[in-house]
């Protein structure tokens, strides 16, 4: 933040290339060239990243608002014709893949601060000169792509397999069964494999954001609340939990913002009845080829996000951020 | 029971690692499987005829090439402009700088079949033909982000002084630049490329809305052979993948540890 209050005269990247060539452009003010090129600097270093973004990430945000309310077909062209039913058609005929996806992210995001916790917390407090290696053992399931491993997931929870047949003799089956998260005695293809794979794939987004929440606090604050005779469990309660909320709030996020948009473990380890939203974009772009419906859709799914978000923020306080 | 207790945190973080790892050594031990049918779900015999011959399936090795070679000019691309556009937001004040500074978060923070489906419902409507372009420019879109935050963060923490030391030794900007910012600033430049060149060649569901039908990644070989039975040689791949980067990172743990922490 310091360096932002003082610039260095003559900023060190002033002689970065976008900034030579156009110089005369600039000093057609005749209020002292220099000045005037050293206040544009950050503009010029801008640019190629600013206006990658614009042209490629907010002008479709655009299109894609205008793609929604046209009507049309493939053979005859789409044309903007202020259709708003495309809307309320998604939603009457995608509000449960809707609400699915919103559940099975939160209760994925759920679980992933759950598991994610303790070992966020275990890397930070108690790993002493561990934390490097348990680190890269928390971002090290990333090399192997994750298409690959979510797919292992298949062979983990196939029918008959040795998880499958423990969560059955334990009884857990019955139980989540029950739920309607499973059912059958199987995992594959219910409501509870695509979570797992949720979960799975999202935890080190909860774990890394806790992680570096909980490294930044200050362990003497956790010896004066046992000097005060707090019990462990007060101790979580009042310092350890208030402080990382920053962290979990930001892997709150980062785990159900993505997570209530994808597709893939829902295709990969649930059957048509688990599909999300995502499924049905990308069905209805890809297959049907159906660009209002879909367009209407991700701008549904993003409004959405949006909402809850912000109303989620203003309860966890956005001043602790950042 | 008391020492059960004290270390409950440890035996949870110790499930948590292993069910975030468990995944991995399936695919390890898959990749030595003999599979019966086309599905390589159930275990056979050892062999190791998938890692001698890991390019005999069709197409795998030229998705993997194409994969490659977009995640390295994504990488580059979006690691230049990137590091650019971080100085400007660590370095500068400016009008317009907290609107840019939304414009680089929102990316992060939106869904990727959003992001995917709108940049490819742009290419359809500007009669842009999909290929290695789009997913090139697709590629470096969601980079950008990734990079710009890897960066920002490491100069921001950089100390000015060390700059203004060089200055009063009588260095240029350029000498300043060449020779004290950048090696400082580069860790931040270094972590910002490799996490695009991972973000990139994992990529598949903005790649699948921007792809087309004839150009083929290492993820969508997966996602189509998902369909068809997975061979053994994509389980190879992916160990290999771990193992390299295992030892690359461990590698540079080593070398930073042994040079002295900051």
């Amino acid at each position: 933040m310091t360096a932002v209050a003082a610039p260095p005269p003559g900023g060190p990247a002033s002689d970065a290339p976008p900034d030579t060539g156009r110089e005369p452009g600039t000093a057609g003010s005749e209020s002292g060239g220099r000045r005037s090129r050293r206040g544009l600097t950050p503009y010029w270093l801008l640019l190629p990243a600013g206006l990658w973004l614009a042209v490629f990430f907010v002008a479709p945000l655009f299109y894609q608002a205008s793609t929604s309310v046209q009507s049309g077909s493939l053979e005859e062209g789409f044309r903007v014709t202020w259709q708003f039913s495309n809307y309320t058609d998604a939603l009457g005929t995608y509000g449960e893949h809707f609400l699915r996806s919103f559940g099975y992210a939160a209760v994925a995001t759920a679980l992933c601060l759950l598991i994610g916790y303790p070992l966020a917390y275990m890397i930070a407090v108690r790993a002493g000169r561990w934390r490097n290696l348990l680190l890269v053992l928390v971002i090290a399931p990333f090399f192997t792509s994750f298409l690959i491993r979510t797919l292992a997931w298949k062979t983990i929870l196939s029918d008959g397999g040795p998880v499958v047949a423990a969560l059955s003799s334990l009884h857990i089956l019955d139980v989540t069964g029950w739920l309607g998260l499973t059912g059958d005695d199987r995992v594959l293809a219910t409501p509870l494999a695509v979570v797992c794979g949720l979960t799975y794939n999202f935890l080190p987004f909860m774990i890394l954001p806790l992680y570096s929440s909980l490294e930044r606090m200050d362990t003497s604050l956790l010896e004066a609340a046992r000097d005060l005779y707090a019990t462990p469990a007060t101790t979580f309660r009042k310092v350890t939990f208030p402080l990382s909320l920053p962290g979990v709030v930001a892997g709150t996020l980062l785990t159900f913002i993505p997570a209530s948009g994808d597709y893939i473990n829902a295709q990969l380890l649930g059957s048509p009845n688990e599909q999300m939203v995502g499924n049905a974009i990308q069905k209805q772009f890809l297959n049907v080829l159906d660009y209002p419906t879909a367009a209407a859709m991700s701008f549904l799914l993003m409004a959405l996000i949006l909402i809850m978000v912000s109303g989620y923020l203003r309860k966890a306080g956005t001043e602790e951020l950042v | 029971m008391r020492l059960l207790r004290r270390n409950a945190v440890v035996l949870v973080g110790c499930a948590a690692l292993a069910y975030l790892l468990v995944p991995n050594l399936v695919v390890l031990l898959f990749s030595f499987n003999k599979p019966a049918g086309r599905f390589n779900y159930t275990w056979r015999t050892f062999s190791t005829d998938a890692w001698t011959d890991p390019c005999s399936v069709a197409g795998m090795c030229n998705a993997l090439g194409l994969s490659l070679r977009i995640a390295a000019l994504a990488t580059l691309i979006a690691t230049a402009f990137g590091t650019f556009a971080a100085f400007a937001l660590a370095r500068y004040r400016f009008r317009g700088k907290s609107t840019t500074n939304a414009l680089i978060f929102l990316p992060m923070a939106m869904p990727e079949v959003v992001m995917g489906a709108s940049l490819g419902t742009l290419f359809l409507n500007t009669r842009v033909e999909f290929g290695f372009m789009t997913i090139l420019i697709a590629h470096v879109m969601f980079c950008l982000s990734f990079v710009v935050v890897a960066v920002k963060a490491r100069v921001m923490s950089m100390d000015p002084r060390l700059e203004e030391a060089a200055r009063d030794l009588y260095a240029g900007p350029f000498q300043t630049f060449w020779r004290v910012t950048l090696p400082l600033a580069a860790p931040g430049i270094a972590s910002g490329a490799m996490l695009s060149f991972a973000l990139s060649f994992d990529d598949f569901i903005i790649t699948q809305f921007n792809a087309g039908p004839s150009t083929v990644t290492f993820p969508m070989f997966v996602w189509g052979a998902a369909q068809r039975g997975v061979p053994v040689q994509v389980n190879v791949i992916g160990s290999a993948m771990f193992g390299l980067a295992l030892v690359i990172v461990l590698a540079g743990q080593l070398v930073t540890g042994r040079r002295g922490k900051p």
